[in-house]
């Protein structure tokens, strides 16, 4: 798979917020490193998962990757054009290709708009068909296809579930006919028996069009079962990088090791014989993140090296990458 | 069941709303057993937080209407309690941490005070004594550096270590019942691992009976003794946890394990997904609540809602199918 040319490529990609001080006169005293050089590539029809803790950059990735918020450095290329290069005119003919699902189906869809306009804006605003008629009437086949009732069309928001807002934002953004979709927490808002039914839809959805995910979740069990390969972000940057059943059966980094042994398996014998590595405290400040590898203030293992020195991102296997001198050194 | 913590018999809650008559909680019966951990799962709206708040007094009426119902704690009637009453039981007989710390501590006050307030009030103890015993539950709940974050306001604090504090403020009396509504559902995996952990420890050296309601039936393997499925305002399941597991009896638990993808197993299919949506709790309940979802419906089940019945040693299941055989009972 990895000859051929990725749909996606991420290089280098930074993203700093300025912290400020005062209110007239804004100092700027510090960054927020949220994202500090992360770099990976997608394929097309494939599904990266990406997953962290809260705070680790995951969903400033996401957004920085489509232009949402300006990237400080680094480049971002989605078939064959750079989002983040690219002149204001072609700004808009790049967008089209790249959309995005959000995490609240609550706050992401304009209350005081009905479902055709919401869905409509993408192809108004990328100028697909020649006037609202047709719109509505492709509105509507994209009703059909997230599995809601086209005859609802003319409803606002409020008068849908949770499950079915969260439909109203897939077919928003399958509007623009895109290649690749960033989905932002798309499930976690949701109840258990809804999750299912909106991962089930994604699925089809990318089996029928060949669309290609960026999956950002913090639900390890549900990334497993939907991601193809799944890279693991801790303050910024990234940590370990493997095909889906290799990370979760031989994950390398500490972190990866300790962030699945927190997550709960729904088997009492099976839960309560396994051996979890309690990670003590919280994820650092990202305004000063740790010197050396940045995990080793939390690190089971850390090493007097992991404080001086930043581990060096390498192969330790096929297509398995990770970041931690104590893989480096054996 | 003679020696139970608390035993509720037949609790219905509703809320009179402009919309209509929301039937959130319909007549459901559990019981608590001193120093067990019982867990409550559901899904949104299923009246698992409802039906706490009810025990607790906590239900504002009007809106809400305890309909009917008994909670026999310690040989006394909790719904029947005056409010100053259950201000003496709140707090220094049970005690409840919710999902949000943020919102359940006074952004204003220090960390400090508000653990001395309850301390002074509920125990009588002076400002002086009431602060050494803050410090100590502090500690107990692994804040580092407790004297000093006694000064610190809640914003100081992480989501993981308000959630701590919280835990901390609800043991300050040394409850003998423990009500906990989704702790860790705003907290990451890590956090939660030690939330959990955390409660187990504390659980085994107060000898505490905790009730722990959530919609992740992953946290409830780990921890629970036995488990109360809700769905719609009833009780669809109760079981020991191994058992819920091993054989889950009742249609929607069956679904809701099928629906979840499991971290140690590699993916062989689609996700099973439960078609539909929950019930519209506006309506009058007819029949059982599960049938418009349910794959096992018989004719019987849009008729007349099942109660729970035996089908196993202390496990019961509200179903008229029996789940192994597709037969009805």
């Amino acid at each position: 798979m990895s000859d051929l040319q990725p749909l996606v490529e991420v290089q280098d990609l930074k993203k700093y917020f300025p912290v400020t001080r005062g209110v007239v006169l804004q100092r700027r005293v510090g960054f927020v490193r949220a994202v500090d050089g992360v770099s990976f590539t997608i394929q097309r029809g494939e599904t990266l998962g990406m997953v962290g803790e809260s705070g680790c950059g995951k969903t400033t990735v996401g957004r920085t990757m489509l232009g949402l918020y300006p990237a400080t450095s680094g480049s971002v290329v989605i078939d064959g054009d750079d989002i983040i290069r690219a002149r204001r005119r072609d700004q808009l003919r790049i967008r089209r290709k790249a959309q995005m699902i959000f995490q609240d189906p609550y706050a992401s869809l304009n209350p005081r708009w009905t479902v055709n306009s919401i869905v409509s804006e993408p192809m108004r605003v990328h100028k697909l068909f020649a006037n609202a008629k047709e719109r509505t009437e492709r509105a509507r086949e994209l009703m059909g296809l997230v599995g809601l009732n086209p005859n609802l069309i003319n409803r606002f928001p409020h008068e849908f579930s949770g499950g079915q807002r969260q439909r109203i934002g897939i077919a928003r953004a399958l509007a623009s006919n895109p290649a690749f979709i960033v989905c932002d927490e798309p499930i976690s808002a949701l109840d258990v028996s809804i999750q299912a039914q909106v991962v089930n839809l994604l699925e089809e959805l990318q089996d029928q069009f060949g669309l290609t995910y960026l999956f950002i979740a913090h639900d390890l069990s549900m990334v497993r079962h939907i991601c193809d390969r799944v890279a693991v972000l801790y303050l910024g940057v990234m940590v370990e990088l493997a095909e889906r059943d290799e990370l979760y059966e031989n994950a390398l980094h500490p972190y990866t090791k300790a962030l699945l042994s927190a997550v709960p398996i729904p088997d009492p014998r099976k839960d309560r014989a396994r051996k979890r590595t309690i990670l003590t405290g919280d994820v650092p400040s990202p305004i000063n993140p740790p010197s050396g590898c940045r995990f080793h203030t939390r690190c089971p293992i850390a090493m007097d090296v992991c404080k001086e020195q930043v581990p060096v991102w390498q192969e330790a296997a096929p297509n398995h990458w990770v970041a931690c001198h104590a893989v480096t050194n054996g | 069941m003679a020696n139970s913590l608390l035993q509720v018999s037949n609790l219905r809650t509703r809320f009179h709303t402009p919309e209509g008559t929301v039937y959130a909680v319909n007549g459901i019966s559990f019981h608590v057993n001193g120093g067990e951990t019982v867990a409550i799962v559901g899904e949104s709206g299923c009246g698992k937080s409802v039906s706490m708040m009810s025990l607790l007094g906590l239900v504002p009426t009007p809106p809400g209407e305890i309909y009917s119902g008994t909670a026999i704690y310690r040989q006394s009637d909790l719904l029947k309690k005056t409010e100053a009453e259950m201000e003496d039981v709140r707090g220094r007989e049970i005690s409840m941490i919710f999902q949000d710390p943020m919102t359940s501590l006074n952004p204003v006050l220090t960390v400090g005070r508000q653990l001395t307030e309850s301390l002074r009030v509920h125990l009588g103890m002076t400002q002086a004594e009431a602060e050494r015993r803050a410090v100590e539950l502090l500690e107990q709940v692994g804040i580092p550096d407790p004297a000093r974050r006694l000064g610190d306001y809640p914003h100081q604090f992480s989501g993981g270590m308000r959630q701590r504090v919280m835990i901390a403020m609800a043991l300050s009396c040394t409850p003998s019942l423990l009500i906990a509504d989704e702790p860790t559902t705003a907290l990451d995996v890590t956090i939660q691992a030690q939330i959990v952990e955390l409660v187990a420890q504390l659980r085994a050296a107060l000898h505490m009976a905790i009730i722990w309601i959530t919609h992740d039936l992953g946290v409830v393997a780990g921890m629970a003794d036995r488990v109360l499925v809700m769905y719609a305002g009833y009780i669809v399941e109760e079981a020991d946890v191994q058992d819920l597991y091993d054989s889950p009896s009742h249609p929607y638990t069956l679904a809701l394990l099928a629906a979840l993808p499991r971290v140690d197993r590699r993916r062989d299919q689609r996700l099973k997904s439960i078609p539909g949506t929950p019930p519209n709790l506006l309506v009058e309940p007819h029949g059982c609540p599960f049938a418009p979802r349910c794959e096992f419906v018989i004719e019987k089940c849009r008729h007349e809602n099942p109660t729970l019945i035996e089908v196993d040693k202390n496990h019961s299941s509200a179903c008229w199918v029996n789940v192994k055989t597709g037969a009805p009972r």
